[in-house]
């Protein structure tokens, strides 16, 4: 050894506290970590089980069928299921471009248009219900407003511009993870921009499509404040699920509300179950 | 043909200049370089796939700078195969002969010599999940190879595969070439596979490119 690399070995043993064969740090026990961290988690999924297994408790099968059997309530499902669905066909169908061009596309202004689409995520959705209902009081808005507000389409509207932006959310996602190579070699092998995206990229897109509509329908679903200010809520014309729990409370019919809400949970159950079937890996939303 | 002329291209800090070259008719050329020389760069710009900023690129003695990449009609094996993950090995192969819509009996006879060629026949209702490093190479060449081009650009093509794969690889390109006749540009960093393929050799460097012909 060199007198420089003794010199350098004694220095580095300095660092290190200058002895080697100093005994190791005492051994204590990862336990109490692993445990505090286990009983915080612990408290919650309790509350959150305990919370479901109250509802099923509270009144027996038959009352809640009593309460699906009446015809209000019957009709706020069926226009659940249908606008619910509209919502989410209306939601991929502007999700995917936007997501793509997003996705692939650098412009000026990307950065600003960005913010922009995740303002509904961020926004009370009260305030969401109350700017729709502001701005139909403008043309061209106002020439549609009585075929619009406090009817179905407001519905359908409320529900769309929330869900729309969780489906573009998790579309650019998607997009962002596909590889352009392909695209790009699809285009080598004579393909225009559009034949490329249809034969290649979106077949790829296609579990984030998945994703994408089961959070569109789940969000729609639970839509609440923006439905009651712009579509009211009208028995058997604009009554949803969730203001069906709102009217029932209100009535004091707590057992119908029950019923409703033990269907938005089996829909809840499903969703998640389709989501992590197909997974939502990377969609950064469940 | 293949002429690059005062080619320069620039991404962010990167930047390639007057970069001009030339390979003939049925030459099979290898262009080496260290990892980030721009390599790549050039292919894609060659094949319509990187904007340039200056030069000209002229293929079969016509200028196809403002082509785009379909117009091109060249075979390119990007380094990372990018198969189409959804399509089978079949439907990878007959993709740009569907694009041109041929006839499906002529797509299927087309396949099947592909498949010959490139001994894919056992792999050809697989999807390319499940293929390995040498299998999914085999199939990124056989889709680039349906169209008949004249040209083929093949980047990187042996890299992460094992000696042995490796060696059928450049037994395999060799013959492709010899039985195709067509004019090839390959990218490498491994002298090996120009010793073995290369009719003339490029090798970038600094921003520079100097070619020596084969004796």
């Amino acid at each position: 050894m060199s007198s420089a690399q003794r010199g350098m070995a004694s220095s580095s043993d300095a660092r290190s506290g200058g002895d080697a064969t100093a005994s190791p740090p005492p051994r204590k026990s990862d336990a109490p970590f692993y445990w505090s961290f286990a009983i915080l988690g612990a408290v919650y999924g309790m509350l959150l089980l305990a919370m479901l297994a109250a509802d099923l408790l509270y009144a027996a099968p038959s009352e809640w069928l009593q309460a699906l059997r009446d015809p209000e309530i019957r009709a706020s499902i069926w226009l659940s299921l249908l606008s619910c669905t509209l919502t989410t066909v209306l939601s991929l169908w502007v999700a995917v471009p936007i997501g793509y061009l997003m996705s692939r596309i650098p412009f000026r202004g990307k950065n600003l248009l960005d913010a922009l689409l995740d303002i509904p995520i961020v926004l009370p959705p009260l305030v969401i219900g109350v700017s729709l209902l502001i701005l139909f009081r403008y043309p061209p808005f106002r020439w549609l407003n009585r075929y619009v507000v406090f009817e179905i389409p407001a519905v359908i509207l409320s529900q769309f511009m929330v869900a729309c932006a969780f489906a573009v959310r998790t579309m650019r996602v998607t997009f962002d993870q596909i590889s352009p190579r392909a695209e790009q070699v699809a285009l080598t092998l004579g393909c225009t921009r559009s034949q490329a995206f249809w034969r290649v990229v979106f077949p790829e897109a296609r579990r984030g499509l998945l994703t994408a509509g089961t959070l569109a329908w789940a969000r729609s679903l639970g839509e609440f404040g923006p439905i009651l200010i712009f579509a009211g809520a009208t028995p058997f014309r604009t009554e949803v699920l969730s203001t069906t729990i709102f009217l029932q409370m209100q009535a004091g019919n707590l057992k119908a509300a029950l019923a409703v809400s033990l269907l938005m949970i089996l829909a809840a159950v499903a969703v998640l179950t389709i989501a992590r079937l197909f997974g939502l890996k990377g969609s950064g939303l469940i | 043909m293949i002429a690059v002329q005062n080619l320069s291209l620039r991404q962010g800090a990167f930047a390639l200049e007057q970069i001009s070259f030339e390979i003939l008719p049925g030459e099979y050329a290898v262009l080496m370089g260290r990892t980030g020389s721009g390599k790549t760069s050039i292919l894609e710009a060659i094949c319509g796939l990187r904007p340039i900023s200056g030069g000209q690129i002229r293929l079969a003695d016509r200028d196809v700078t403002a082509w785009k990449p379909a117009q091109r009609g060249i075979g390119y094996v990007p380094q990372d195969r990018s198969l189409f993950s959804t399509l089978t090995v079949r439907a990878n192969l007959a993709f740009a002969l569907e694009v041109r819509r041929w006839k499906r009996a002529e797509i299927d006879r087309r396949v099947d010599e592909l498949a010959e060629l490139l001994g894919l026949g056992a792999l050809l209702e697989r999807l390319p999940g499940g293929l390995s490093g040498g299998e999914a190479q085999r199939v990124a060449l056989g889709r680039a190879l349906a169209m008949r081009p004249s040209l083929m650009l093949l980047d990187e093509p042996l890299t992460a595969l094992d000696q042995e794969t490796r060696e059928e690889m450049l037994e395999l390109l060799a013959n492709v070439h010899r039985q195709t006749g067509l004019t090839a540009l390959h990218v490498t960093h491994h002298p090996g596979d120009a010793d073995r393929l290369a009719d003339r050799r490029f090798v970038l460097q600094n921003g520079t490119i100097a070619s020596t012909l084969r004796t």
